[in-house]
């Protein structure tokens, strides 16, 4: 279990990370989701302890990374697959992991195997090797150590979509033999079809989090009527929420069919009744990353 | 998905070994190897002994052809190829951003410094013993070509003191790479440090009595100049010099380094 306890960064009095907190499950896929710049790599650089918190703390199985006798094998970290030196080649970037790790060298060949770079191409200098080809071998880099957490910036960068229905395939049974899987991605597509649970982080700060089926289920209904108030007035004293949108209809979480019976024995005619469109979590991301980058093109 | 790595149980305890330095150690040593420019940077210090040695036999004249001759044009090329060694052995983490993966498997990076020094350190010894058995082949082959007496003028204290103050020089090296960080700049700062302030000291020493009078005190090379001469034992003041210099140009630019180091971000 990753977890993150009001981690917070700040660079020169400007709040990057602000105050974050969430966990991450084992069995599960963690998608940490935002747009560029929102405070993703920051977050996770902290969580590995290659960026001091201002505030806060992050901890793996109650125990801060830089406290882990031998990190490697307790959780496996991809932060950035071109963060290495371009001369080595892709075995031997696996052979220096094992190493550090004490592990025996014949797991590097299967470490290649899965994720499918030939023996050829362990040869070559990654100078050489594609960005789908460096993710493939940080993926490996991370999975040597046969660790019990995952933590990957995003790892899906630069992979075809085979590469990405591969990738999806190996965290899913990762997780689902219990390890817990953190990764990031700035593309909800993306994200969504991999993670079981997302966090939504926007300037820093955490927007919104939950299961996918949460985040992603229809939000609600949407009722209109000429008799504004009497209707109203019925939802709130079946004690619902109602919320009055500008357009002068009432928005409430209820199910379409109990806001229709609340309506009939109300009495209150209905010139509309629908189900609020699931698009909720799209259109607040893309709104994050709009907003994001208006601030980036007014700067 | 087969062959995917399982999570183990939390019970299977080998994951709680901590990581031994010497494991750290060998496998910064293994990295010092495992590109080709770290390579062919290891092989200048086989092929620049052989070179020296071959342009000894070749021009020096005969009277000098003994193994103080030797010695010291060996350790000449030395000097520039073992600080390179330990400069881009720490600065390459943050050059090639490979820190990124070095630090995160090691979080310790105290760790990682020292044994990135301890590993420096033994390339540098080893160096040194392989150039001088270079040098006394170059000698024992030089006097037979030229039919002279086969000299040798080196005391084992001397060939220490020339192995000395070749580590001293890889240390600054090392110190320069700890505190700058980056390989163009750390180069840069090191041609500085041992070629471009000699000229000016040399000038300032000239120009002021005071400085003449206390320059090795204050100039780093020039207080380490002795270990370098092969003219017998040195002596306290000399032995002070250089621990007195070592202190301000290495010792405490080291520490401001590593303090930095442990600090900084890593990105």
């Amino acid at each position: 279990m990753i977890t993150l306890h009001e981690l917070t960064k700040t660079y020169g009095g400007r709040l990057t990370v602000d105050h974050v907190s969430f966990e991450a499950r084992p069995g599960r896929v963690t998608g940490f989701l935002g747009p560029n710049g929102a405070g993703k790599s920051t977050t996770m650089r902290m969580v590995v302890g290659l960026t001091r918190p201002t505030s806060g703390t992050a901890t793996i199985d109650c125990r801060r990374f830089i406290d882990l006798p031998n990190p490697g094998r307790e959780v496996g970290v991809l932060l950035d697959a071109s963060a290495q030196h371009a001369g080595r080649t892709g075995r031997e970037i696996l052979t220096i992991a094992a190493r550090t790790m004490g592990l025996p060298t014949d797991r590097i060949g299967r470490m290649l195997d899965l994720v499918s770079l030939t023996d050829d191409e362990g040869e070559r200098r990654i100078g050489n090797y594609s960005l789908g080809m460096r993710q493939r071998l940080g993926i490996a880099t991370a999975l040597i150590g046969e660790p019990q957490a995952l933590i990957l910036d995003e790892p899906a960068n630069g992979l075809d979509p085979a590469g990405i229905r591969w990738m999806r395939d190996l965290l899913r049974s990762y997780a689902d033999r219990g390890g817990t899987v953190l990764l990031s991605s700035h593309l909800l597509h993306e994200i969504e079809i991999i993670a079981d649970d997302l966090v939504v982080i926007g300037n820093g700060r955490i927007v919104v989090q939950g299961t996918k089926a949460e985040l992603l289920q229809a939000v609600g209904t949407v009722v209109r009527t000429p008799e504004l108030p009497a209707l109203e007035a019925a939802l709130l004293a079946a004690g619902l929420r109602v919320t009055l949108a500008d357009d002068g209809s009432l928005q409430t979480d209820a199910d379409l069919a109990l806001v229709g019976e609340v309506a009939r024995s109300a009495g209150v005619a209905l010139t509309e009744l629908r189900s609020a469109d699931g698009a909720g979590l799209e259109e607040m991301f893309l709104e994050l990353t709009t907003e994001t980058q208006r601030e980036g093109a007014a700067a | 998905m087969t062959a995917i790595a399982v999570p183990r149980s939390p019970s299977a305890g080998s994951a709680a070994d901590p990581v031994p330095l010497s494991r750290v150690a060998a496998v910064e040593l293994r990295k010092m190897f495992d590109t080709r420019s770290g390579f062919w940077l290891m092989a200048s210090i086989v092929i620049s002994a052989l070179i020296a040695t071959i342009a000894v036999i070749l021009f020096a004249p005969d009277d000098e052809l003994t193994y103080s001759t030797f010695g010291k044009a060996i350790a000449y090329p030395m000097l520039v190829i073992l600080p390179m060694i330990a400069l881009l052995s720490v600065t390459s983490e943050w050059s090639q951003r490979s820190g990124l993966t070095t630090f995160t498997l090691v979080p310790h990076r105290g760790r990682v410094i020292s044994a990135k020094a301890a590993a420096s350190i033994s390339i540098g010894v080893a160096s040194m013993v392989l150039a001088l058995a270079i040098g006394a082949l170059g000698n024992i082959v030089g006097t037979a070509i030229t039919g002279t007496t086969t000299v040798w003028d080196v005391s084992l204290g001397e060939s220490s003191y020339i192995v000395l103050g070749n580590l001293l020089g890889l240390m600054s090296g090392f110190m320069l790479g700890v505190l700058i960080r980056s390989s163009p700049g750390a180069i840069v700062g090191y041609f500085v440090y041992t070629w471009a302030l000699t000229p000016l000291f040399v000038l300032l020493a000239n120009s002021q009595a005071w400085f003449h009078d206390s320059r090795a005190w204050i100039d780093v090379n020039f207080a380490q100049a002795p270990l370098f001469m092969f003219e017998g034992a040195l002596t306290g003041e000399q032995w002070a010099n250089i621990g007195f210099t070592g202190i301000f140009w290495l010792v405490i630019p080291l520490a401001v380094g590593l303090r930095h180091v442990l600090r900084s971000e890593v990105t």
